[in-house]
């Protein structure tokens, strides 16, 4: 017990729910532009092991971190333009087809490194790069801010950066002002002349490129390498964090709430404390989130009715 | 009047039957592009992967076992698709059916069939909870069950892994997986020469009986309407709720007991340390057996047969299995895609006005 408390309430700690964080936060962000849009979906999983495949393929092969970065967005975007190209185009079921696109992208990625590397499970054979450490300036040197701030991979960053950059874009920006107007009622946007497939196809786009980032730091951040359905469930939990939140600022809020769960669980394990019941905490949690959540929403509505 | 709808139902019927086909169509060609861009030896690839399963009575099995318990999956998506309920938790209940399955088999005495029947039962209910979260969260607290049952799959997953880590596990196995089940618990083999089980007669039942109910029974009547327009079933009179909730049990039952009688049938211990993907395959089944489980035998049959093909195809030669999960991701969606062929049904349709308009001038003036 001493050992878990010494474990818990340490600089390294919140270190690492920031780093388990980051795919998180990248995910969440994804959802909420695209439930902003009115185009939620449960593709996420699919967007982000493609591009975390495609990043690590992408930087082997050109040996260049810029050429991985756009191949990973490249194979991301991909699946996304799919998923609208589908349900947008062809009025194919939004759900349905992101349990298609997620069975594509898990097994299409395995048979790809398969093909290239003979190896189903893992990428190691391929020389791929990762994206750098960033210490930042005065804060790497106050002691216990520094452990737990500075040294984070620069796509760790670039996701709180974005946690500002949605908010910009959804809020102070007319195309932003579009996105929501369709997602709140697409029949008055089209009434006014705003072209709703247009703005859904570019929002199912944008957010797939969020997605793609929480991806390619996976496979080239988080780990230095790419292994089959190394998502494992992120991208669902970035939907249910969007669930939570609602907002930017408190879906990173509730994504930094499922990091904690991820990077307890970590410790937990390490103190011999039966492994599957502490990795079932973060969906637990979920589910009692969506629970409470969801029914305050319903209580609301209730309320304003009577 | 009575003629011209149903003429138009039958350009609809026709068209979703065609869609289906070249959906399929699409998928197998593309599959077959990949295969010969990518295999060195390409027409021994497409030989086994197409011929492969009928070669010999063990691969003839191997399809059979594939399709046993797809007939569960298929069958329980069908009921909770028909509500309209997109409930995904039917893979988390087979994974811990099976496990609450093994928990019967490896830590009871009893004589034998009565195991058996206690061991699926339990298995059911424990599916039917693990698919009634999703719909409670949904009906009490309006939680879309698309992430809620995404959620209860992973929670399926480590409670059961948990299970047979602490409660069920045999150190002497050499690696993780349950004791040994009891003899009086397993489902007998009836094929010499293949492992095809029991099983088999109990999906074709579940199947049967799916069918009844959905569409020959008024609370199967019930759910389609709930799943068709659930305002009308809510002035009709229908208590929806309960609706929804029934058809969700029911399917979480039957997924749960699939779960049973996989590992009951196929294995002698328990020793998935993943989620299987059984339910994600019973979602594809019943999307193209269109939520009826009057189709779920072929639909399963086919799944099972490219599964078997392309399981011989990836020993044989260099395409590795995976290229299933592509050919089916492009079934679902092509499948799924209302509009697509539209132009082609739209055509018929109106040719078909144009004739009915005439003869009926015809009539007038005639």
């Amino acid at each position: 017990m001493d050992n878990l408390l010494k474990a818990i309430f340490s600089a390294e700690f919140v270190y690492s729910i920031i780093r388990v964080t980051t795919p998180l936060l990248f995910a969440g962000l994804a959802a909420l532009i695209a439930n902003k849009g009115g185009v939620l979906h449960i593709a996420y999983e699919g967007i982000m092991v493609t591009a975390a495949f495609c990043g690590v393929v992408g930087s082997a092969y050109s040996q260049s971190l810029l050429v991985g970065l756009l191949s990973g967005l490249a194979g991301g975007l991909l699946i996304s333009f799919l998923l609208g190209y589908f349900s947008l185009i062809l009025r194919a079921d939004r759900t349905l087809t992101g349990i298609a696109l997620n069975t594509f992208a898990s097994g299409g990625t395995v048979f790809m490194l398969y093909v290239l590397t003979n190896d189903k499970g893992l990428s190691t054979s391929l020389n791929s790069l990762t994206f750098p450490i960033v210490n930042i300036p005065i804060i790497k040197n106050i002691p216990i801010l520094g452990t737990a701030l500075s040294g984070h991979n620069v796509l760790t960053y670039v996701s709180f950066i974005c946690v500002f950059l949605v908010f910009v874009v959804l809020y102070k920006t007319p195309f932003g002002l579009r996105i929501r107007t369709v997602g709140e009622n697409e029949d008055a946007a089209s009434s006014v002349g705003v072209k709703v497939i247009r703005v859904k196809f570019i929002t199912l786009l944008i957010s797939g490129a969020i997605a793609s980032l929480g991806g390619v730091y996976m496979s080239m951040g988080y780990l230095s390498w790419f292994a089959r359905d190394m998502i494992a469930g992120r991208g669902f939990m970035g939907i249910a964090a969007q669930n939570l939140g609602g907002e930017p600022l408190s879906t990173m809020i509730a994504a930094l709430f499922f990091g904690l769960a991820n990077a307890l669980s970590n410790v937990l394990q390490t103190l011999n404390i039966p492994a599957e019941f502490v990795q079932v905490i973060p969906y637990v949690a979920t589910l009692i989130g969506l629970a409470a959540y969801s029914g305050s929403m319903k209580r609301n509505k209730i309320n304003k009715k009577s | 009047m009575l003629s011209r709808m149903t003429n138009k139902n039958n350009v609809e019927k026709q068209f979703e039957i065609l869609r289906t086909l070249v959906a399929i169509a699409i998928a197998l060609s593309i599959a077959f592009i990949i295969i010969l861009l990518i295999s060195d030896n390409p027409i021994n690839a497409l030989a086994s992967f197409v011929i492969g399963p009928l070669t010999t009575t063990r691969r003839l099995g191997n399809i059979v076992e594939a399709l046993i318990p797809l007939l569960f999956t298929g069958t329980a998506v069908s009921l909770i698709f028909s509500a309209n309920q997109t409930n995904l938790a039917v893979e988390g209940a087979f994974f811990i059916g099976g496990v609450g399955a093994s928990f019967m088999a490896t830590q009871l005495n009893l004589p034998p069939g009565i195991h058996l029947v206690v061991a699926l039962i339990v298995a059911g209910i424990i599916g039917a909870l693990a698919c009634g979260i999703p719909a409670i969260l949904y009906i009490k607290f309006d939680a879309r069950p698309v992430v809620s049952s995404l959620m209860v799959n992973y929670v399926c997953l480590y409670l059961g892994l948990a299970v047979i880590n602490h409660v069920i596990r045999d150190p002497a196995a050499g690696f993780l997986a349950s004791f040994k089940f009891n003899k009086t618990a397993v489902l007998p083999k009836i094929i010499k020469g293949t492992n095809v089980h029991f099983g088999i007669f109990l999906g074709i039942i579940i199947v049967i009986l799916g069918y009844l109910y959905l569409y020959k029974y008024k609370k199967g009547y019930e759910i389609r309407m709930v799943g068709k327009n659930v305002d009308f079933a809510k002035y009709s009179g229908i208590n929806v709720n309960s609706v929804l909730m029934s058809a969700q049990l029911l399917g979480g039952f039957i997924a749960g007991m699939g779960g049973a009688v996989e590992v009951l049938g196929m294995y002698n211990r328990f020793q998935y340390q993943k989620l299987t993907g059984h339910g994600f395959d019973g979602i594809l089944v019943g999307i193209i057996a269109k939520n009826n489980p009057k189709l779920v035998p072929l639909t399963a049959l086919f799944l099972a047969y490219i599964r078997v093909g392309a399981d011989v195809m990836s020993r044989v030669s260099d395409i590795p299995i995976e290229l299933v999960s592509i050919i089916q991701a492009i079934i679902i969606m092509f499948v799924v895609a209302e509009r697509f062929l539209y132009k082609l049904k739209h055509k018929k349709i109106v040719s078909l006005s144009r004739n009915e308009i005439n003869e009926k001038e015809e009539i007038v003036n005639g």
